[in-house]
């Protein structure tokens, strides 16, 4: 690599190397987003969704969120499921998440906030 | 930059390598790359964790799982489960030692949880081979506010008001160290790290390196600013390989970013690091020991004064500090001498590294404010004594220091509290004795390190220590006479007040300490030829009780002498001239039919 030749550059560096380690710290306070990667979730798909999910976020330079996976629920038929838990924020279930609608949950949800209803979990 | 939703932290530094990391490592990055995650996981090296007796351990983000003793053979159940389908592998977490209970997060156990991590604060966090994560994590920053907004008097006197003592051993305050450093006349300045570390049982100051090596470049860069140096020598010594490799990286990678060398960061500054390799002499880590291995000579001690600060490596004004001193300047510089001196006690600023050994549950390195007591860092972080053993005494600073016995265990740890119960800070070794411990041994022991590691130049030291280790043997061996107590108080009196060196005048002080707090102990073994902790071979002997001897046979099996004889179903006996005492019999009886007297 190039020599860093001043403290802006020096700068530049820690802000472009800040993904690197981002993901080792305080990992409590950022966006969680958790996709249900048991059988029945991989079966309907859910791989896809979390990397279009990753894929977005990359894209969008989103920084503070985590995406995990997790085991059934016990909704099989609604997979795949994805859970978006911000910091104080109830927990907002997605059901039935293709790629196309888990690259709108990051864009409306996860970077401007706002819920797609249309998509949540119904009452059953 | 891509990124990956989990990481794969495997520890890397020399406990875990030695219990096997590197093949974890290799068959975690296998795995992934078998089952297409290579994208989404990423698999890095860090330095140490820590809990170095639970090795190989791996840490995996963003849950903070911590899993213990992970074996190549458990990759694919970790990946299938953890990282595809988001399962936690309960059995392979860490256990907490009294509940028994399985922890989810590192951030949740008791080893964790007392410590605090200032130069420890990326060890266990970075890959040390990588230099963009250590400026990710504010890596360089510290230096370009040092160069930039600060003028070396000022940087002096925020080290100076931080309280920061020195880690190595005898506690001198770093700022006025640099000071005389910086006031002494000279155009030739040089910064010196001292990371021979020769404690037994001491891995401080290389777990710094293995796992941070940039903090120490950064800081003895600062220091070079300080003071008006513009080259530094860093003293390692050969036996940490794996050290010496990340700090030739570590090196390198600085000056190719234009962190070392001319000019740095468009400042003006001009600072270069060099690595001395040492051959492992513990007097060598003596300050002036040192700086005469550097310059290719012998290493032995010279009388001060003259300082280093006014006379040092080849005759010039030179700075001296320890590798965990070192670790904790870029982060007073930048946070402030106050928030440093906020952590501590009154005399006692900052933090201190400790590699915690012996008998203890959880061995590692932990990281605690000063005053925190030791009964907290042998308990509470440390697990407490395996096996329901009762704790007997700590050893600490090496063989420089003194045991402290149970009556201590909540004094909180300083350095003026510890040299007042005949101990010492020193770099941090702390050596937990159970009751199986024989205190005599114990200071025999650490003589006979001393003994040989003596240079040899000053008579008190060379023949002073014989003399005094001579004693020790005789009374180990039963033939210890009355007066022997006084004598040995006697000789080390003599010792510590005409030694010429550091190491000559605390080499008695495990003798000293153990009289002082285990007499009792000395006097069974000279007076009634006995050892109360039954560890000293020429003072026990084993016999078969016969009323409990069921006639099993199993102590004939294990014995590897033959020395135990007897008819099926009756008393055995065991022949006392083929008895090499190994104990052996005594573990193995499920009667407790057999005796050590």
């Amino acid at each position: 690599m190039a020599v860093i030749k001043s403290i802006e550059e020096l700068e530049k560096i820690r802000e472009q190397a800040k993904d690197l380690i981002n993901l080792r710290k305080d990992n409590e306070t950022k966006t969680r987003v958790v996709v249900g990667m048991a059988t029945c979730g991989i079966a309907a798909g859910a791989r896809q969704t979390m990397l279009a999910i990753l894929d977005e976020l990359k894209k969008r330079n989103v920084e503070n969120v985590i995406v995990t996976e997790t085991g059934c629920i016990g909704l099989c038929k609604f997979e795949p499921l994805v859970d978006v838990i911000k910091p104080d924020q109830p927990k907002v279930t997605y059901v039935n998440v293709n790629e196309e609608k888990a690259r709108q949950i990051v864009v409306k949800h996860i970077i401007n906030n706002q819920i797609i209803d249309d998509w949540v979990i119904p009452n059953i | 930059m891509e990124i990956y939703r989990a990481h794969v932290l495997v520890c890397k530094g020399t406990g875990c390598t030695a219990s096997g990391s590197e093949n974890v490592m290799d068959a975690f990055q296998k795995e992934i790359d078998k089952r297409g995650l290579s994208k989404e996981v990423r698999v890095v090296q860090t330095g140490c964790l820590g809990l170095c007796e639970l090795g190989p351990n791996v840490l995996i983000y963003p849950e903070g799982s911590y899993y213990c003793r992970v074996k190549a053979e458990d990759i694919p159940e970790i990946v299938e489960e953890h990282l595809v389908k988001g399962r936690i592998v309960e059995r392979l977490l860490y256990k907490e030692h009294l509940t028994e209970e399985r922890l989810r997060a590192l951030t949740d156990i008791d080893f964790y949880k007392k410590q605090k991590r200032i130069a420890l604060r990326n060890c266990g966090l970075i890959n040390p081979e990588v230099i963009e994560e250590y400026i990710a994590n504010d890596g360089y920053k510290a230096l370009a506010k040092a160069l930039t907004q600060m003028t070396p008097q000022e940087v002096i006197d925020e080290v100076k008001k931080s309280g920061l003592r020195g880690r190595g051993g005898g506690g001198f305050p770093t700022g006025n160290k640099w000071q005389f450093a910086a006031n002494a006349k000279g155009d030739i300045k040089y910064v010196v790290c001292n990371a021979d570390e020769g404690d037994p049982g001491a891995f401080m100051d290389r777990s710094v390196l293995e796992g941070d090596p940039h903090s120490v470049l950064e800081a003895m860069e600062i220091a070079g600013y300080a003071i008006g140096a513009s080259e530094g020598y860093i003293y390692v010594r050969a036996e940490y390989p794996i050290a010496v490799k990340r700090l030739e990286i570590a090196i390198n990678q600085a000056r190719e970013h234009g962190l070392l060398g001319k000019n740095i960061l468009g400042t003006g500054f001009n600072f270069d690091i060099f690595l001395r390799l040492g051959s492992g002499a513990f007097v060598c880590g003596e300050e002036t020991a040192l700086l005469a291995s550097i310059e290719g000579r012998r290493g032995e001690p010279r009388p001060r004064p003259p300082f280093p600060a006014n006379e040092g490596l080849w005759g010039k004004p030179t700075i001296i500090n320890n590798v965990e001193t070192y670790a904790n300047i870029p982060e007073i510089i930048l946070k402030g001498a106050d928030w440093f001196a906020s952590i501590g006690t009154e005399k006692s600023k900052g933090t201190k590294v400790f590699a915690v050994g012996g008998k203890i549950n959880n061995t590692g390195l932990v990281e605690i404010p000063m005053g925190t007591t030791l009964r907290e860092v042998i308990y509470e972080i440390g697990g407490g004594i395996p096996n329901g053993k009762k704790f007997k005494a700590v050893q600490t600073g090496g063989p420089s220091g003194g045991c402290i016995p149970a009556a201590l265990l909540d004094m909180p740890i300083e350095y003026d509290t510890l040299v007042q119960a005949g101990s010492m800070m020193g770099s941090g070794g702390m050596i937990v004795m159970d009751e199986d411990n024989c205190m005599v041994d114990i200071a025999k022991f650490f003589l006979t390190f001393t003994q040989d590691e003596s240079c040899g130049k000053c008579p008190p030291c060379r023949i002073g220590t014989k003399r005094m280790l001579e004693i020790l043997e005789r009374i180990t061996n039963g033939e210890g006479k009355e007066g022997d107590i006084e004598l040995l108080e006697n000789l080390a009196k003599s010792i510590k007040a005409s030694a010429l060196c550091g190491l000559g005048q605390t080499a008695p002080n495990p003798v000293l300490s153990t009289i002082r707090y285990f007499r009792d102990e000395y006097e069974a073994h000279i007076k009634e030829k006995r050892c109360p902790a039954g560890a000293c071979k020429a003072l026990i002997h084993y016999e078969v009780v016969a009323d409990k001897c069921r006639g099993c046979g199993l102590c004939v099996k294990v014995c590897p002498t033959g020395a135990i004889s007897g008819e099926r179903k009756q008393p055995h006996v065991i022949d006392q001239d083929k008895c090499i005492k190994c104990n052996s019999c005594f573990d193995r009886c499920p009667f407790g039919a057999i005796t050590k007297a």
